[in-house]
């Protein structure tokens, strides 16, 4: 138990410090690194408390999409040589009061929510609730997710849908004299409309590409 | 004390796993330069050791013996922990490899989701790796991989999708046994072509071997690499390989499961037939390296998004299906 105890807090003490150091870093790829190993401690969490799935469902899709994608915009853009302007520069950065504006009003938020936050008494006391403790917890979620609540789940895949579409629309452009291969074309070429011969008159050359 | 004796425990069946995945890298190495050498009518490593088997090893010695140079506008940090990173990964996925019904470091329920997981953090060490070298080539082969590897992950998860349907379980062990009757390459014989295709674009070999092209980048995401480290990405890569190769036996070829369960057969242990598929996988990988072309970057590209993506959701349909109309789900 003090094992467990102690895991705990040195998972969470890693995914405090590398929080702040996301906001604190000076350079922006190392704050994107400090987030993946943010991602990564939290994942621990969820696993130490018997989210086995949910931990490496976090894995998959944080740190191995969305995390890589995130780097790759930071690598490619080269925003890694752009410092922070909190430790740099010596006049006021226009940033700051906007961010600490909407960091208030968060907070605030987080306070009211919070504050007004009860246990249910009979939740508390009574274990009304069955564990099924044959069911791993894939399958109950499965069955929750899947079965119990399918159309929401529908529903709420739709709107992911709309919004990688409207992703693809928006970025998409035509671009014009773009060579594409088209395997099509290449397999269906044959000798005839690829060789053309031609009788070339002396001093008068012949004209390709008519 | 009862504790430190698990703790105890524990190491020692860390070690049993640890070393023998180390030593048969470096003898994969060796058989896939002898492969590599076979197809071309060359001799291969045939010097050091009875046929050359040393060969691996008096490299690493070579290599621990050379010097770490760190380039001076490099991330050092970074530079550094690239390829521990790659090593590292590489290695703790074999914690839930099952050799057996009972040999298994840790039989998690999750299992395959873990390996899916740190299969897919695998692009950390080259991406790392190449950004905090600060050049040019290591920075190309590290965006080519980022983009690749992301890319083939997405059809290798469906394709695990396709496994489990007929599993009803994510543990290797659970999907082992189900294939008892059935090994899973006789229904789901394109989808093991596609797992096995992705698998040669996930763990970088040829033909997809674009972030370490040497005719365009050098040596990719490694140019700058030397020494020790250079050697442990080259380690971690070829653990990646066999890790792919165990998953490819895992999920199509039966494991451990001998594959006739009869007198000749059953005798031998159960770990052999693992690695018997592990190495078959193995050599099936080094002949492609010996005998395809290197892929063009958009052909890399549009095979894995336009023709594996929708042909692996199109099979996992009709396998759900196919389940659903003959009442053979599991779990009913």
């Amino acid at each position: 138990m003090i094992a467990h105890a102690i895991v705990f807090y040195i998972f969470s003490l890693i995914a405090i410090v590398s929080a702040i150091m996301v906001t604190v870093s000076k350079n922006t790829v190392n704050s994107v690194f400090f987030l993946i190993l943010d991602f990564i401690s939290i994942s621990c969490l969820f696993i130490m408390i018997g989210a086995e799935f949910l931990g490496m469902i976090m894995l998959i899709v944080y740190v191995g999409a969305v995390a890589v994608l995130f780097l790759f915009v930071v690598m490619m853009l080269n925003v890694a040589q752009q410092k922070n302007e909190w430790f740099n520069s010596s006049g006021r950065s226009s940033h700051i009061p906007v961010g600490l504006l909407v960091s208030i009003i968060i907070f605030f938020e987080l306070i009211i929510v919070i504050g007004g936050w009860k246990y249910k008494p009979e939740l508390l006391d009574s274990i009304a609730i069955e564990i099924n403790t044959d069911l791993t917890n894939t399958q109950s979620l499965g069955s929750v997710i899947y079965t119990d609540y399918i159309h929401l789940f529908q529903l709420s895949g739709m709107v992911l849908l709309v919004a990688m579409i409207g992703a693809i629309v928006l970025t998409f452009r035509q671009r014009s004299g773009v060579k594409r291969q088209s395997y099509l074309k290449q397999i269906s070429r044959d000798r005839k409309d690829g060789i053309e011969l031609v009788d070339v008159e002396n001093n008068k050359g012949v004209k390709i590409d008519a | 004390m009862a504790e430190l004796f698990i703790f105890f425990d524990q190491i020692y069946r860390i070690l049993f796993l640890l070393i023998p995945v180390l030593v048969s890298v470096a003898m994969i190495v060796w058989l896939d330069r002898r492969v590599w050498a076979f197809v071309q009518k060359r001799r291969g490593p045939n010097v050091v050791g009875p046929f050359g088997l040393f060969q691996t090893l008096a490299d690493a010695l070579k290599y621990i013996f050379k010097e770490i140079i760190i380039p001076a506008s490099s991330n050092k940090v970074i530079f550094i922990l690239a390829p521990i990173v790659t090593m590292t990964l590489a290695l703790i996925a074999w914690a839930v490899i099952p050799f057996s019904e009972t040999f298994v470091l840790a039989d998690i329920n999750v299992g395959i989701l873990y390996l899916f997981a740190v299969s897919s953090l695998g692009v950390y060490g080259i991406i790392m790796g190449g950004w905090a070298s600060n050049s040019k080539y290591p920075f190309l082969g590290a965006i080519r991989s980022a983009a690749q590897m992301v890319s083939y992950e997405v059809s290798i998860g469906v394709i695990i999708i396709n496994v489990l349907l007929c599993v009803g379980s994510l543990n290797l062990s659970d999907i082992v046994l189900a294939q008892k009757d059935l090994w899973f390459v006789i229904p789901l014989f394109p989808m093991f072509i596609i797992f096995f295709i992705s698998a040669l674009a996930e763990t970088n070999r040829p033909p997809f071997d674009l972030p370490e092209a040497e005719a365009e980048l050098v040596a990719g995401y490694q140019t700058e690499y030397s020494g020790m480290m250079y050697a442990m990405f080259w380690l971690g890569e070829y653990a990646n390989i066999l890790l792919m190769c165990a998953m490819g036996s895992i999920l199509f070829l039966g494991g451990w499961l001998s594959p006739i369960d009869l007198f000749p057969f059953n005798v031998i242990p159960a770990p052999i037939w693992l690695i018997l598929k592990i190495l078959f996988l193995f050599i099936l990988f080094a002949l492609i390296k010996a005998i395809v072309p290197r892929y063009r970057y958009d052909q890399l590209m549009k095979l894995g998004w336009k023709i594996f993506l929708p042909f692996s959701l199109i099979y996992v349909v009709l396998t759900a299906s196919f389940l659903m109309y003959f009442d053979l789900l599991p779990g009913n």
